[in-house]
């Protein structure tokens, strides 16, 4: 079971690209239909609890796969499963990757790729944008935290966003936890 | 001692990415960046590379900023670091805290924190897209053309086939178009100047 565990992870991590979102129809398609390990309505939750927990959601996944089938081994084992595949792979890469940008044509290539990762990056922001709630207090939050972001990078100013990460958390915590219990619970 | 430094600064990267994928990189850049482990260029070639290979982007990040800085020992570091919050907070909720997600508190806290990242990942991707086309400081602007040019075609391409085909394109097709991109459009730019 424990090498199962592993070798199923492993696949996982193996065949995904891109992380997030592409891994959880993976873990549907092995994790559900073909091994059984949880049914439709348990993956749900899981996906839940992955997406308001911090880390990527594959881990989280693979420890609470691995733990309901076989304990904390269960869940070490899974988790190595998912890691493996992309220790090797990029560290290999971290090899060669400096020599590999020295190539002319590889720099050419590298120039347009950037601009694929600023627009993947905020492709990804805009869709999370649209689905914020439309409420007062977290656009004035967004707005905030983005300006401000913007104007310390400019001037070069450093902060550490885990401070606005944290001052976010609190204030969610004081408005719908303290302040109105009630609609949080809607 | 690098190893724990790796081990420490990416367990927090761990601990604080809310938001999937792309909720980590502002995190990551900042830690990787101001350490001076890499630079913000290299970095997100960097992001390019792990977007077109398997795993999820933390752990590819991890064992890559890992090796180039500790070798084989320090990618481990790195990658265990980034990787152990998430293992211990699930082993939590699955073992004891089975209603922390129900929590209201914990609920809270989540929903204060959502528009904070989805903040810091549209600021890091304005930044880039600011410093992509030429933006080197107050006074060093000087336009990429060659840049401009890739972004206005890969902008164009992909609401042409989103639109008009209504086809969906993953990241790693992206990042191959943007490869292409980058290739023929700086290839033509080096034959005009020729």
């Amino acid at each position: 079971m424990l090498a199962e565990l592993f070798f199923t992870f492993a696949k996982i991590g193996l065949f995904t690209f891109g992380g997030g979102y592409a891994m959880i129809a993976q873990i549907k398609e092995t994790v559900v239909e073909q091994k059984e390990w949880l049914d439709e309505e348990e993956l749900m939750q899981m996906i839940t609890v992955a997406e308001s927990t911090p880390g990527p959601i594959a881990i989280n996944m693979a420890t609470y796969v691995g733990y309901k089938k076989k304990g904390v081994a269960g869940s070490a084992m899974a988790t190595l499963g998912v890691v493996v595949p992309s220790l090797v792979i990029l560290y290999v890469i971290s090899l060669f990757l400096d020599a590999f940008m020295e190539n002319k044509y590889v720099a050419y290539a590298f120039t347009g790729i950037k601009c694929g990762v600023a627009f993947l990056i905020l492709r990804a922001g805009f869709d999370m944008m649209k689905k914020l709630e439309k409420r007062v207090v977290p656009r004035i939050t967004f707005g905030v935290v983005f300006v401000l972001m913007i104007l310390f990078d400019l001037l070069s100013v450093s902060f550490s966003s885990v401070w606005f990460i944290l001052m976010g958390g609190v204030l969610g915590i004081v408005l719908y936890a303290v302040l109105s219990p009630k609609e949080v619970e809607s | 001692m690098i190893y724990l430094q790796l081990f420490l600064e990416f367990f927090k990267v761990g601990l604080f990415c809310f938001g999937g994928a792309f909720g980590m990189i502002p995190l990551i850049e900042e830690t990787v960046v101001t350490r001076g482990w890499l630079t913000e260029s290299e970095f997100f070639n960097l992001i390019g590379v792990c977007e077109s290979t398997p795993g999820p982007i933390a752990v590819n990040t991890a064992t890559y900023v890992g090796s180039v800085m500790g070798g084989p020992l320090g990618s481990i570091c790195a990658t265990l670091g980034v990787v152990l919050p998430s293992f211990l907070i699930i082993l939590l909720i699955a073992a004891v805290l089975k209603n922390l997600t129900d929590n209201k508190y914990f609920k809270g806290f989540m929903r204060g924190v959502k528009p904070v990242v989805v903040a810091l990942i549209l600021s890091t991707g304005s930044l880039l897209l600011l410093k992509t086309i030429g933006y080197a400081g107050v006074q060093k602007f000087r336009v990429d053309v060659v840049s401009v040019v890739i972004l206005v075609l890969l902008v164009g391409i992909y609401f042409g086939i989103t639109r008009l085909w209504k086809k969906k394109l993953s990241a790693v097709k992206i990042i191959l178009l943007s490869a292409g991109l980058g290739f023929v459009v700086s290839m033509a730019f080096e034959a005009i100047k020729v």
